[in-house]
This record gives structure tokens, C-alpha cells and sequence, in this order.
């Protein structure tokens, strides 16, 4: 049977793709092609210039990556920042995963939990950047009051003035930002796991700890997977709370000046270097790209591969064959 | 004997488990609250000491507040008009752009799909300083414009308005909705766009509070004092003129969190069911 008509429907395809596209074209694509071309020129300064391709076009990103010892610290503390707030996030939210999705356990008030435990997310980073900076300020905030009134401490401490203390708390606001966010999307995960496995686990007389290893965290591959990256993209574009935190942004001596803070503060700040916050820029986006391709190839489906190796092994031994006839 | 150890167990295990998570909860109340309770105490009750009763100051901090030219009401304004816009542009445009994958069949189709995928996870970052010079260029810094129209294209939100699509729409509605004569895009607007009401409006909450939030990009481009937006306004209350002013910088910052306190009590059970859709989606 012949469909009815000769309407061909695909060009709406293309007709109702179309904004999206020339949006993206205009308004992301072109400013990332013009970002890496600003990073091989001389722009720089708030007066408008002719501008030129510099004699060497790497010059930009050779000064940073060789004589710019601020971008090497932002490079090191983003990471440093972004590695010591998802370890002890993950451990936790996994932690929480596991006593919430327990059914002998049956914890009580799950929802109220959730709803407190997530609830800094939605806050303004900005907010909770000013807010923590003056809940630690020295002498009279309320956290030196607070450790003092507990005796854990016997004179206000300048949390703000040690690198190591700074560098903490930036840490730990981004880890209480984030823990319910990522406790959430494992119990959702582990929701979505087949209940035959959990079953199957109890029969064969498997014990708490056991099933969670051996059955839990390895279903959750995906979503520890999507966790990780979406994690370490943002964590590499950690802006808002370095940025405002400690003034001068990045200080105290540049321990939590992160890449996106030294970005801004190249290209809005003092000189106005543009080119170099743009090199700057695409090295952020070359490590993002390589990581991202990294983990993806890192948490593929090993199941899947292991497949296809059989199917390989398999062809060879059928020409092997073949050819021994 | 066995048994009666292991409910010991279970008991004793229980009770460091609330005590865990009502520690925690009390760790995600806490800052707030006392930001909350500052707003309304002089500085130098704040200087003298913690407290987590609230007292009788808050039109005084109000005023200071006030005094230092912090328009929360323009800033609440502008803040509204982007986020608003935003949110009502990239839901539109993302569903449309996600039944565009679903429905047609074109040639470059799957191609076009990749490609959302591999740019959801392009840091804004990377393309910030070439948008920036290029809306200079157009005159449009200090305008809502660069803020609004990007949102038309939101990798993310089509990726999950896609899934949203594969698993609910059936192909039958489309092709019945031909049959009775109406158009495409009438199809998509009248029929299709309310069938999607719970995907939208999970992808609204998040697209209006991750815009309200947002300091990067109003950062760069807006720098007309009438044009702050409130996140803008935030990172002025730790300038030098408020550093013996404790009061209204609570104050300033309670102002700034209070909308989304209120947003978030009334709609948290859809929020967290909205961040459990977002990580399950494979």
C-alpha cells in the first residue's frame, strides 16, 4: 500500500531546528571561534586598537603556560578546589544513598532530608559567597563566636588571611552546595535498578555491604559517570564563589584564585588583556574536552566492549580457519 | 540470641543515621538563619556576639541599605526580566528544536543530535571574551538582549525535552492532527506544546533559577548602574563602604535570597523530582 499524498514532512525538521541553530551560530559558536582567534592577537586596553596577529600566534599561550606563574596556581587550585569538594561529596551522597535506599534501615522523613540537604543549590552563589565571607570574618563573626563560645578555639582565628583556611572553605562551600544535588541523582539511580538484582542478592544470602558493592555501585556506573562530568565541567568553571569570597578575588596570596577568577580578572581588570584571557579561555577548553573524551572512553560500557573483542576473536578464528582448510 | 543482637544493631546503627542527617539538615539551616536573624540586628549587637533570635532593627539596616543606593526593588526588576524571558525562550524554542529531532525524519538528523551532545559540555567560559567583543561591537553591552537571546539555544534542555518526547509522545497524535487538516507547526503549538506541560514546566524552574543566579555574564556586559541585577548588586556588599555596616549587609543578602527561599518552599517536591529526572536520563 501506498502512503496517501506526497508531502515530504522533513523539511520541518529543518525549519523548526532553525532558530536554535542560527542562535547557536550567532551567539556561541562565532564568540568561541572569535575567543580563539583574540588568543593569537595583541588586544588588549579599553580604548579600542587596530589589532594584530602577534609575529609568533602562540606567543599568548607560551607566556602563560611557561612564564605566568598566577595562571599555573589557577590551574593547580581549580583542580586542588574541584578534587578536595567531590571526594568527600561522592563519599557522602553515596553514604546517604545507601542508608536512604535501604528498606531494613527504613529511614524516616526522607523527604524533609532531601528538600534541607539540597536546599543550598538553589541559592545564589553570589549570596552564598558574601554570606560565608562574613560568617567567617575577623574578629566578631559568628563562626569565631561560635568556635570560641565551644572552646575550640581561644582567640579569633583570620580565617580569611591563611591560604589553608581560605582555601577550605571555598572547598567545603562548594561541597555543601553540591552533596544533595549529587545524593539525589544516586538514590534516583538507584531507583532505576531492577529490583530482580536486589532480590537475586538476598537469596543467594548476600549481606548489606556485599550488595552494595557488588550489585549497587556497579549499576550506577552511568549516573556516577554523568555525576563526575557534569561535576568537573562546573567545577572547572568555578566562578562565583572564589570570585567573591575573598577580596581581592583570589587572594589570600592567589590560593583560591581559580581559572575562571583569573580569566575575569585579566580581561576586566587592571590592563584589560583580552588575548590573554582568551588563550587563557582556550586552554580551559581544550582541558575540558580532553577530560571529558577521557572519562567517556574510561567509564564506556566495559560489558559492551568485552563483546565485541569475543566478536573480533571470533572472525579471526573463523579465518584462521578458512585458511587452514 | 542472634536476632535480638542484630535489632540492637539495627537500632543502634539508626540512631548515628538521624543523628547524621539532622546534623547535616542543621548545617544547611544554620547559615541562612542567621543571615536571616542579622538582617534584623544592629552591627553592634552583631559585633558583640552570636545570637539566633531575631530583634527590632530591620528598617534601621533597611535604611543604611537604602542609604549605600542598594535598589533591591530595580535590581529584583531586572533580575525578573532576564530570567523571565530567558525561561520562556529556551523552554519554547528547546521543545520545538527536540520535537524537530523526534518527529521529522531529515537527513541530518542524528549528525545534528551528536553535535548537541558533544557542545552541552562547552564551559561558558570558553567563548566569554569573543562574546563579549562582539556584543561591545553591536552596542550591546548594557542591554538585557545579550542575557536573553541566547537561551533560544539550550543544548542541555533539548537533550532532555528529547528524552521527554521518546518516552510520552506517540507518533499517532501527529499523524491524526495531519489527517484533521491542521498544520505543522499548529500541531506543535495547540497540541503537542500542552502534552509537554510537565517537562516544561520542570525545565522552567531550573532555567529561571540558574539565570537569577547567574553572575558571569551580567558581570561582564552590564556595567550601568541601572541595569545591575541582583546577584551584580551582591558582590557590591562587600565593598569598602559596608565593611562597618554588618546589619545591612545581612540585610542586602537576605533581600537577595529571599524570593528563591519562597520559590523553593512552594515547589521543592517538584525540584527534587526534577533533579532526580536530570541525573537518571542515559
Amino acid at each position: 500500500m501506498r502512503r496517501k499524498g506526497t508531502i515530504n514532512y522533513s523539511k520541518y525538521g529543518y525549519i523548526f531546528s532553525m532558530p536554535f541553530i542560527v542562535v547557536f551560530l550567532v551567539f556561541a559558536l562565532y564568540p568561541t571561534l572569535y575567543t580563539a582567534v583574540i588568543g593569537f592577537t595583541d588586544m588588549k586596553g579599553v580604548i579600542p586598537k587596530p589589532v594584530h596577529i602577534l609575529d609568533n600566534p602562540f606567543q599568548n599561550f607560551k607566556e602563560l603556560l611557561f612564564d605566568n606563574p598566577t595562571f599555573r596556581t589557577s590551574l593547580s587550585n581549580t583542580f586542588i578546589l574541584w578534587i578536595t569538594n567531590f571526594i568527600p561529596q561522592i563519599a557522602l551522597a553515596l553514604l546517604l544513598t545507601a542508608w536512604f535506599t535501604n528498606r531494613r534501615l527504613n529511614v524516616k522523613g526522607q523527604g524533609m532530608f532531601k528538600v534541607l540537604l539540597y536546599m543550598p543549590n538553589i541559592i545564589t552563589a553570589s549570596t552564598i559567597a558574601v554570606l560565608f565571607s562574613t560568617l567567617f570574618a575577623y574578629p566578631m563573626g559568628p563562626v569565631n563566636s561560635l568556635f570560641q563560645s565551644l572552646g575550640w578555639i581561644d582567640a579569633p582565628v583570620q580565617f580569611l588571611q591563611d591560604k589553608n583556611t581560605a582555601r577550605g572553605i571555598v572547598a567545603f562551600i562548594q561541597f555543601w552546595m553540591w552533596y544533595g544535588n549529587t545524593m539525589i541523582i544516586l538514590i534516583a539511580g538507584v531507583m532505576g535498578i531492577n529490583p530482580a538484582l536486589f532480590e537475586a542478592a538476598a537469596i543467594d544470602g548476600a549481606s548489606g555491604l556485599q550488595t552494595f558493592f557488588r550489585v549497587t555501585l556497579p549499576s550506577l556506573r552511568t549516573i556516577m559517570l554523568f555525576t563526575l562530568i557534569t561535576s568537573m565541567v562546573g567545577g572547572l568553571q568555578m566562578f562565583d564563589i572564589p570570585q567573591l569570597f575573598i577580596t581581592p578575588a583570589g587572594g589570600p596570596d592567589n590560593a583560591t584564585m581559580t581559572t575562571s577568577v583569573f580569566i575575569y580578572g585579566q580581561a576586566f581588570k587592571g590592563a584589560y588583556m583580552y588575548n590573554k584571557a582568551a588563550a587563557a579561555s582556550m586552554i580551559m577548553f581544550v582541558i575540558a574536552g580532553v577530560l571529558a573524551a577521557l572519562m567517556f572512553y574510561l567509564m564506556r560500557d566495559r560489558s559492551e566492549a568485552q563483546i565485541r573483542k569475543k566478536l573480533r576473536a571470533q572472525k579471526k578464528a573463523a579465518k584462521a580457519a578458512a585458511r587452514g582448510v | 540470641m542472634a536476632k535480638l543482637e542484630s535489632t540492637v544493631g539495627l537500632k543502634f546503627n539508626k540512631t548515628i543515621i538521624y543523628i547524621v542527617c539532622i546534623g547535616l539538615a542543621l548545617l544547611s539551616i544554620l547559615p541562612f538563619w542567621i543571615m536571616f536573624v542579622n538582617a534584623t540586628r544592629s552591627t553592634a549587637e552583631i559585633q558583640s556576639g552570636l545570637s539566633l533570635l531575631p530583634s527590632t532593627h530591620l528598617s534601621e539596616n533597611w535604611d543604611v541599605l537604602r542609604g549605600k543606593g542598594f535598589d533591591a526593588f530595580r535590581g529584583f526588576l531586572n533580575s525578573f526580566i532576564i530570567s523571565a524571558s530567558s525561561t520562556a525562550l529556551s523552554v519554547y524554542f528547546s521543545s520545538l528544536t527536540a520535537y524537530a529531532i523526534v518527529v521529522y525524519n531529515w537527513k541530518w538528523r542524528q549528525a545534528f543530535f551528536t553535535f548537541i551532545l558533544c557542545v552541552m559540555l562547552i564551559p561558558t567560559q570558553a567563548s566569554a571574551i569573543g562574546f563579549y567583543k562582539f556584543m561591545y561591537q553591536l552596542h550591546l553591552n548594557n542591554s538585557f538582549l545579550p542575557l536573553i537571546l541566547p537561551a533560544i539555544a539550550a543544548p542541555a534542555m533539548v537533550f532532555f525535552m528529547r528524552q521527554y518526547l521518546l518516552s510520552t509522545l506517540s507518533l499517532e497524535i501527529v499523524e491524526a492532527s495531519r489527517i484533521d487538516g491542521s498544520g505543522e507547526f499548529a500541531t506543535f503549538n495547540k497540541i503537542i506544546l500542552p502534552l509537554m506541560t510537565p517537562a516544561l514546566a520542570t525545565q522552567a524552574i531550573f532555567a529561571f533559577v540558574a539565570s537569577w543566579n547567574n553572575l558571569f555574564m551580567p558581570l561582564i556586559l552590564l556595567t550601568e548602574k541601572s541595569k545591575y541585577t541582583l546577584p551584580i548588586m551582591v558582590s557590591l556588599l562587600r565593598g569598602d563602604i559596608y565593611k562597618v555596616e554588618f546589619g545591612s549587609i545581612y540585610m542586602g543578602l537576605a533581600l537577595t535570597a529571599l524570593p528563591l527561599f519562597v520559590i523553593y518552599f512552594l515547589l521543592s517536591r517538584y525540584i527534587i523530582a526534577g533533579v532526580a529526572l536530570g541525573g537518571v536520563k542515559e
